[in-house]
């Protein structure tokens, strides 16, 4: 079998220099009726290389690649160009097959990539440091609010209702356990995020702020505003950006007053793939680093003097501090957090800027055209590159209509408020720079189909 | 004439120009350094083609809209190439040798997983796309899913943890809501001193108070201890079977009926799972709950430290509280995905969502096309060509390093050692450094806790004999000179990127991000 390199030869003299007759000697511990006589039955046996390949693509050919269609899905999960020396370089074996840099005099390819991808996501969300990745943006978004309440030993978080519901929903399962009480109310179909709401929630137990910038519906909150009634109570603002490219248009999070900025990196570098895996980003200010929670890499000396890498304040960590750690988190999203920082050289500041008003030029291209469709609004004032219209129909309904006719045409909100009906109407609507004028006219005319 | 120079006297000629180990770049042949990113590209650069619109974005941004463009640099396309290639010469990995690293399997990772995971139809869909327009992603979902009980002999599986520890968390999630709809608080969780860091993390994090399962002479789980502790305080105990001493518990099944009798769960760490996949069912030994490391038995590749994927296995008492979303196939053939608007009618005791979307999808494309390739005899040699090369280590270097188990039996996928004999002052840490001269990674080093200066040495089964025997030579080199005390080996490594770098100046005073440009 091809990833077997031990011949039966082998096996026979190794077995000899242990002194075991059989291989099964070796599994003598095992209670004879849990051991398998067997390969367990009714499953497959091994396949070649093409066959397997072969199973595979005709799952994949079922699919509607975003690529071979109009497509305009956001909602927490973005759609860029990845420049092709990205893919190349994530898979180079010695990126790709490496392990957890925990032996640093072999790893500074990764440490030091670690390092600058912890100095890029800093500077983007305009945070004094940030480690070098958790999960997903959801995930870091949970650890944030822990992270809050062990800065300021409160128990309370406010949750702005433009966070993404599925963040909203893995932050509540987790504070069942924890005790944690967390306030939270469901969007409204309103042009501007409910700034007001969120400070007038904020009292004197709250540990943090959450807010999603842009939100859910691609509202653009404001966040000087949320942070100065936040630090008046005692309490923290965690920002959450769930599209990074954004930044490249509106100010970075950390400049108006986030304490916290977490956010999801999926949009560069690392592209779709169906939910996962993605990569988490964490950001936070210099005085609160002994409270982070994940990975972090800090630079140093060697025992030559020269400059290196290595993973640090480890004792934060579950593998040192065991039940008294910051988290019980052990991987990073390392391949993903290697992909994103790539991307990110490749593209600099002026890059991203230029990419986020492409993006966001789609977006007016877009919002204009759909303005003219019969019984249909825009919602937002203002927003980067996504933005939620108003149908006259069940929008739900609607996103499986312009499916059937090969248009993937956005998100609904009944998807993601199934038991919101008034919301129902709602659909959230993403360009970037993949975006062209036939998508955007394949999508208007497909929706007065619908519509029609 | 002979005229022997006791006085050791030598000629003076003069200082040279360089001696002739120095060059003027810093870099010898292949080793080469490397700046970092800042040091390299000027604010205004850039290596992508994006021609910005004329189009004003005041009027939908307004006051939001940024000042300054992020001080970030960006590279032309050759100098990024160059920069990650340079940085990626300075890693070991698997492709390169052996990485014996005990726990963590770091098994070759097949690039037909790599190839597939990169098809369109799966790379390029979105997880909200409706599901009319991606059945093959939610087939793969559920195929996976399939093997995986099939593989363990349980009942349910939840696939949407995003890691080992993150399914460490599910497990014991579902624990506490099936003890919740019991109406039940128990506050203890049993965790044995060997256990993995996670372990104990987790069960903290859920609101448990740990306590310690001490092991026997043997180095396994204490059963009679073990039962003498069990109350109606215990919510369960956290097994790693085989253990982190690479020993399977021989009692396991005993343990799960005497912690289920007392009304305790069974949470099983999977991380060993590579010792005997396709050979045990964990399920036929009693388990109530076992996280799978994708990145570990099934192959995928581990990326400098991730993403990982930890689905869940789940006994029939408690896959009703697992979380959302799941997979289900319909009667024909079809898969849906269950979500929050179905948990009220079709799965009401769930514990709730771990994590947005559905999990880490490409690590389940590169995980089945492994299974697929393997098949049920494959995965079973898989775990017989892995113990098979731990013993085959274990026993080569008797008499040469303490093995504390080694003379009652043989391992499983993995052998255990301690620093017992090393020279005054020589410790694991020495031995380790010193493989990294000989062109190998080290093994596990000090855990598990329980044995001192532990050196956990796991093979894998995609090890050939002759790598074996490489690996056996340099590490018997190594005890020999830790027990006579090379001075030399105090100093190692001498011939990698870096010499033993200085943690405690890291920790002490933490430079986590470049600030040149800041006038620091």
């Amino acid at each position: 079998m091809r990833y077997l390199p031990l011949t039966s030869a082998d096996r026979a003299e190794m077995l000899g220099v242990i002194g075991a007759a059989t291989v099964d000697d070796l599994f003598a511990d095992v209670p004879a009726e849990a051991r398998l006589t067997g390969p367990i039955a009714g499953l497959p046996n091994h396949a070649s290389e093409m066959a397997v390949e072969r199973h595979m693509a005709a799952l994949a050919g079922k699919n509607v690649s975003a690529g071979s269609v109009p497509f305009f899905l956001g909602a927490g999960a973005y759609r860029h160009h990845v420049p092709a020396s990205v893919d190349h370089l994530i898979q180079r074996g010695e990126f790709l097959t490496a392990y957890t840099p925990y032996q640093p005099e072999i790893a500074q390819g990764t440490l030091q990539v670690l390092f600058e991808f912890q100095t890029q996501v800093a500077r983007l969300f305009g945070t004094d440091v940030a480690n070098a990745s958790m999960y997903d943006g959801s995930t870091a978004c949970w650890e944030a609010v822990a992270m809050a309440g062990r800065v300021t030993k409160r128990s309370k978080a406010v949750l702005c209702s433009g966070l993404h519901p599925h963040y909203v929903s893995t932050i509540r399962t987790m504070a069942k356990f924890t005790g944690d009480r967390i306030e939270f109310a469901a969007p409204r179909l309103e042009a501007e995020a409910d700034t007001a709401g969120v400070i007038a929630a904020i009292d004197g137990e709250t540990a943090c702020v959450v807010v999603q910038y842009p939100d859910i519906l691609g509202r653009i909150p404001d966040l000087a505003a949320i942070a100065e009634a936040a630090h008046a109570a005692g309490a923290l603002l965690v920002a959450v950006v769930t599209e990074p490219v954004a930044l490249g248009l509106i100010e970075a999070p950390g400049h108006l007053g986030a304490d916290i900025v977490v956010g999801e990196g999926q949009s560069l570098g690392v592209g779709l793939q169906f939910g996962g895996p993605y990569l988490g980003l964490f950001g936070c200010r210099e005085k609160f680093v002994r409270q982070m929670p994940g990975r972090l890499c800090g630079e140093t000396v060697d025992a030559e003097g020269k400059r290196g890498y290595v993973l640090t304040l480890s004792t934060r960590e579950q593998h040192i501090r065991r039940e008294k750690a910051t988290s019980n988190i052990c991987t990073n999203a390392g391949l993903c957090a290697l992909a994103f920082s790539i991307h990110m050289t490749l593209l600099g500041g002026e890059g991203l800027s230029r990419l986020a008003r492409v993006s966001h030029a789609r977006a007016q291209q877009a919002a204009a055209r759909l303005a003219k469709v019969p019984g249909v609004r825009v919602l937002n004032t203002a927003y980067v590159n996504e933005f939620t219209v108003v149908l006259p129909t069940d929008a739900r309904e609607a996103v499986r209509a312009l499916a059937d006719r090969r248009v993937l045409g956005g998100v609904s909100l009944g998807r993601l408020y199934p038991d919101a009906p008034d919301l129902a109407c709602g659909l959230l609507v993403c360009t970037s720079e993949l975006t062209t004028d036939a998508d955007i006219e394949a999508l208007g005319a497909a929706l007065e189909g619908v519509l029609a | 004439m002979n005229a022997p120079n006791a006085s050791g006297w030598r000629p003076e000629m003069g200082s040279a120009e360089a001696a002739p180990n120095q060059t003027a770049s810093g870099d010898r042949a292949l080793m080469l350094e490397e700046p970092l990113i800042f040091e390299l590209g000027v604010p205004g650069g850039t290596g992508v083609d994006i021609d910005a619109p004329s189009a004003d974005p005041l009027p939908a941004l307004g006051k939001h809209l940024r000042q300054a463009i992020p001080p970030l640099p960006g590279l032309s396309e050759p100098e990024t190439v160059r920069h990650y290639t340079r940085l990626s010469r300075q890693n070991y990995a698997i492709d390169l040798g052996p990485f014996p690293l005990g726990s963590c399997t770091m098994k070759h990772n097949p690039r037909l997983n790599e190839k597939v995971a990169r098809l369109p139809g799966f790379a390029d869909v979105h997880p909200l796309a409706p599901q009319q327009a991606v059945p093959g992603a939610l087939e793969v979902i559920n195929e996976l899913a399939f093997w995986l009980i099939e593989l363990t002999g349980m009942h349910g599986v939840a696939m949407s943890p995003k890691a080992g520890a993150h399914g460490e968390l599910c497990g014991v999630l579902c624990i506490k809501a099936a003890l919740q709809a019991r109406g039940e608080d128990r506050k203890v969780m049993l965790v044995p001193e060997s256990a993995h860091g996670t372990n104990p993390a987790t069960a903290a994090f859920a609101g448990f108070e740990i306590e310690n399962i001490p092991a026997g002479a043997d180095g396994r789980v204490d059963l009679a201890a073990l039962e003498a502790r069990l109350g109606p305080d215990v919510a369960g105990v956290m097994i790693t079977n085989p253990n982190t001493c690479g020993l399977f518990e021989r009692d396991m099944k005993r343990i799960g009926d005497a912690v289920h009798a007392a009304g305790g769960y069974v949470y099983c760490d999977g991380a060993n799972f590579n010792a005997i996949v396709g050979k045990v069912r964990p399920g036929d030994l009693g388990i109530d709950a076992m996280h799978i490391n994708l990145h570990k038995t099934f192959s995928t590749p581990h990326g400098g430290g991730g993403p990982g994927s930890g689905p869940v296995v789940l006994s029939k008492a408690l896959s009703p509280f697992g979380p959302l979303p799941y997979t289900v196939r319909e009667a024909d053939g079809s898969v849906r995905l269950v979500e929050e608007e179905d948990a009220a009618s079709e799965h009401p005791q769930g514990f709730g969502r771990m994590a947005a979307f559905h999990g880490q999808m490409g690590m389940f494309t590169r995980a089945l096309a492994y299974i697929l390739s393997h098949g049920a005899d494959g995965l079973k040699q898989v775990a017989e060509d892995a113990v098979l090369n731990a013993n085959y280590v274990l026993r080569s270097l008797d008499g040469e390093l303490d093995a504390p188990f080694g003379q009652a039996g043989p391992c499983m996928h993995e052998a255990l050692f301690s620093d017992a004999g090393l020279a005054e002052g020589f410790t694991t840490l020495d031995i380790a450094k010193g493989l990294i001269d000989e062109g190998f990674h080290p093994m596990t080093v000090y855990f598990p806790l329980v044995v001192h200066g532990a050196m956990l040495v796991e093979p894998t089964e995609t090890e050939s004999k002759a790598g074996l025997d490489r690996f056996i030579g340099s590490l018997r080199s190594l005890a020999r000179r830790a027990k006579q005390g090379d001075p030399a080996l105090k100093s190692a490594p001498h011939f990698a990127p870096r010499r033993r770098l200085d943690e405690t100046q890291a920790a002490r005073k933490p430079v986590l991000a470049w600030k040149g440009d800041q006038g620091e």
